[in-house]
């Protein structure tokens, strides 16, 4: 599978420069884009809940604190809801054209790295405008970009397996997202969670990667080995599952699309 | 001689069979459903689902080089089986080997993109269809030349006419330099000078010895292209010989059935205010027996049946006749012929047109009916199809197919 894989590489980059090229071609702002979801955003929860509920950041300054756990979100909920609709959208090829199936899932989630990596430029520029001293810990950034994006993928392959059987999975895919935001320490920090329900923070793997994409910016915080450790633990089993469910499904998806 | 050299097998078929679940493919599954059947029935399976056999035990071999024909009508099988062939859908049952680089096209333009232009939809298509970044880059030009685009190359395929994209689909699948090509209906689409290049890039890769699976309703393309036919019947290989005993008796079939004609009464997207309407047309030998196959050249009665609501004065009847592509062939209506019909009674009721010779090249062609009366239609863009089979209209035992025009004459060469 992995030859195989190796064989359509270029067709998956084509599949992904598509989706950038047209994305962007009919718009006025174009690129921009990528960066106005996650900067507006940022501004309205700073607003509403940083200045208004007053919902403590971690002493970080709210645009940071904010905008840092937004790019890695909207990457992660673009991905899962554009690979789970990929093999739909896509049936025409489907049914037309032989290739590894799961080159849509994984094609959608490399476009929208595009956004994700124009928007961390913008994170970049924050940084240096709040003047927060570089650390170490920012080395760690590459690995929680691997992390984040295999965890995008292990969903949205799912998801997109799941939705050419079953055509209800549509419609619980955004619902599925947005009870995701408020589970996920975005608005809020981790560490208002009770003692007692910490480890459902860990149990959520997205919990722990946004939470690491948070204080990968700001220095002299003790990286959390051990959520990390669960986290990629957690990814692992995902993908795997994920994956293999997939490939289980993968040979009768032309005659249902 | 086959057997004193080694012949390389570029595909081999075992007993392939094929079943769809008719449930399934008819509506789509909702999670939901699925769950409360699960509640319900929790050491029950699946609902019973009918099925139906698409591919039946089908067991064929083909040599490198070889360029066959598989025809057979709508619903036989032909198309699941280029699908197994190519990797699309999944028997299930039976084996299937195919030797070599394997390029299919179902289909003209596959993935192609309103938005990106006919450049960025080259290389999209061309890395689809399985080409390297590297190959389509050597091979631009060549692609582009062949497509006659050149000028709107730069340009968003939205702004493309049909015909523009169909030549420049073709264009990249005509690059691809298969072992094994796989070719569905792609001569159905286009106009004459789009088959004829169609049919001449097939000629190229039989030349050069590579192997191609080609299905059609053009039966003179078969014939004239390939070397053996395959006649599939009900997901069954009825016949598998010579291209031209396959298609003689594929077309001896449709003798002695009992349709020959199309019922017009549930046509919709017609117009006129239905004072009258068609209800069904007839297609007949002159001896009045149905016909079920017209060929070129034969002699053939078209009899219009129609239902009127009431009495109308001064009724006229007629139709246009299409190529697939739009193209007008020939108008004929009770007018011209200066025939007038005074009334017609509410009731049913029939029409007739005789025609000494259907001079037509095989291919499929489309009528638009119209009834008018009382200064207004009564009935508009009724639509019918026409398939006209090949035959020897020269005694020559040459076929004419679409590459010869629209029609032809009953003519005489004096040498």
């Amino acid at each position: 599978m992995i030859r195989e894989l190796w064989a359509f590489r270029e067709l998956v980059y084509f599949l992904a420069w598509r989706d950038v090229k047209v994305r962007y071609k009919q718009t006025v702002l174009g690129v921009l884009w990528a960066v106005i979801q996650p900067f507006f955003t940022m501004m309205l929860f700073t607003l509403l809940f940083g200045q208004l509920v007053k919902i403590p950041t971690d002493g970080i300054p709210g645009p940071i604190f904010y905008f840092s756990a937004l790019v890695p979100w909207i990457y992660f909920s673009s991905t899962v809801t554009n690979a789970g609709m990929s093999l739909l959208a896509n049936s025409g090829l489907l049914t037309k054209i032989y290739f590894p199936r799961i080159i849509l899932p994984a094609a959608a989630a490399l476009s929208n790295l595009v956004d994700f990596l124009i928007s961390s430029v913008f994170l970049v520029g924050f940084i240096f405008y709040y003047e927060v001293p570089l650390g170490w810990n920012l080395l760690l950034w590459p690995v929680l970009v691997v992390l984040l994006i295999l965890l995008a993928l292990s969903l949205g392959t799912f998801f997109a397996a799941l939705n050419v059987k079953y055509r209800d999975i549509k419609y619980a895919l955004p619902f599925f997202i947005q009870l995701l935001l408020f589970a996920t320490p975005i608005i809020y920090p981790a560490s208002m969670i009770p003692e007692r329900f910490q480890w459902l923070v860990a149990l959520n793997p997205l919990s722990g990667l946004i939470e690491m994409f948070r204080y990968v910016v700001v220095p002299n915080r003790s990286v959390d080995w051990n959520i990390l450790g669960i986290s990629v633990a957690i990814i692992g089993v995902l993908f795997i599952a994920a994956v293999a469910y997939f490939k289980s499904t993968e040979k009768a998806m032309a005659d249902l699309v | 001689m086959r057997w004193d050299k080694a012949v390389t097998r570029s595909v081999e078929i075992q007993r392939l069979s094929k079943q769809y679940r008719l449930g399934r493919t008819q509506h789509h599954q909702m999670l939901r459903e699925r769950l409360v059947e699960m509640i319900k029935r929790p050491f029950g399976g699946m609902k019973e689902t009918e099925s139906i056999w698409a591919l039946r035990d089908v067991s064929f071999d083909a040599d490198e080089g070889e360029v066959i024909g598989i025809v057979g009508r709508n619903g036989a099988g032909k198309s699941t089986l280029l699908k197994i062939l190519s990797r699309i859908t999944y028997p299930t049952s039976g084996e299937v080997k195919v030797n070599g680089r394997v390029a299919s096209l179902l289909e003209v333009g596959t993935g192609f993109h309103e938005e990106l232009t006919g450049r960025e939809n080259i290389y999209l298509n061309g890395s689809i269809l399985g080409m390297r970044k590297r190959e389509v880059e050597e091979r631009f030009d060549a692609i582009v030349n062949f497509s006659g685009v050149t000028q709107f190359i730069d340009t968003p395929i939205k702004h493309y006419s049909s015909g523009m994209r169909l030549r420049l689909g073709f264009a990249v699948a005509a690059h691809l330099e298969p072992d094994v090509l796989i070719v569905d209906e792609v001569l159905a689409v286009g106009d004459a000078g789009f088959q004829k290049k169609c049919i001449q890039a097939m000629e190229g890769l039989r030349n050069i010895g590579r192997t191609v699976l080609f299905v059609s309703h053009n039966l003179a393309a078969v014939e004239n292209l390939c070397s053996r036919g395959i006649w599939i019947d009900s997901g069954k290989i009825q016949m598998d010989g010579g291209a031209k005993e396959v298609i003689m008796a594929y077309m001896g079939s449709f003798a002695g059935e009992q349709v020959s004609g199309s019922d017009l009464s549930e046509t919709q997207n017609r117009s006129g205010n239905g004072a009258i309407r068609y209800t069904r047309l007839e297609y007949l030998s002159p001896d009045g027996t149905p016909c079920s196959i017209i060929r070129s050249g034969d002699a053939l009665v078209l009899r219009f049946h129609y239902h009127s609501e009431k009495t109308v004065r001064d009724p006229s009847f007629g139709f246009r006749l299409f190529t697939e592509m739009g193209t007008l062939i020939t108008e004929t209506n009770h007018l011209l012929h200066g025939i007038h019909i005074p009334k017609v009674e509410p009731g049913d009721g029939n029409v007739e047109l005789e025609i000494d010779s259907l001079n037509l090249v095989p291919g499929r062609y489309s009528l638009s009916l119209w009834i008018a009366g009382e200064g207004t239609v009564c009935d508009g863009d009724v639509r019918a199809s026409l398939e006209v089979e090949i035959a020897d209209v020269y005694g020559s035992g040459k076929m004419l197919d679409s590459r010869h025009g629209l029609v032809y004459f009953p003519q005489r060469w004096k040498v």
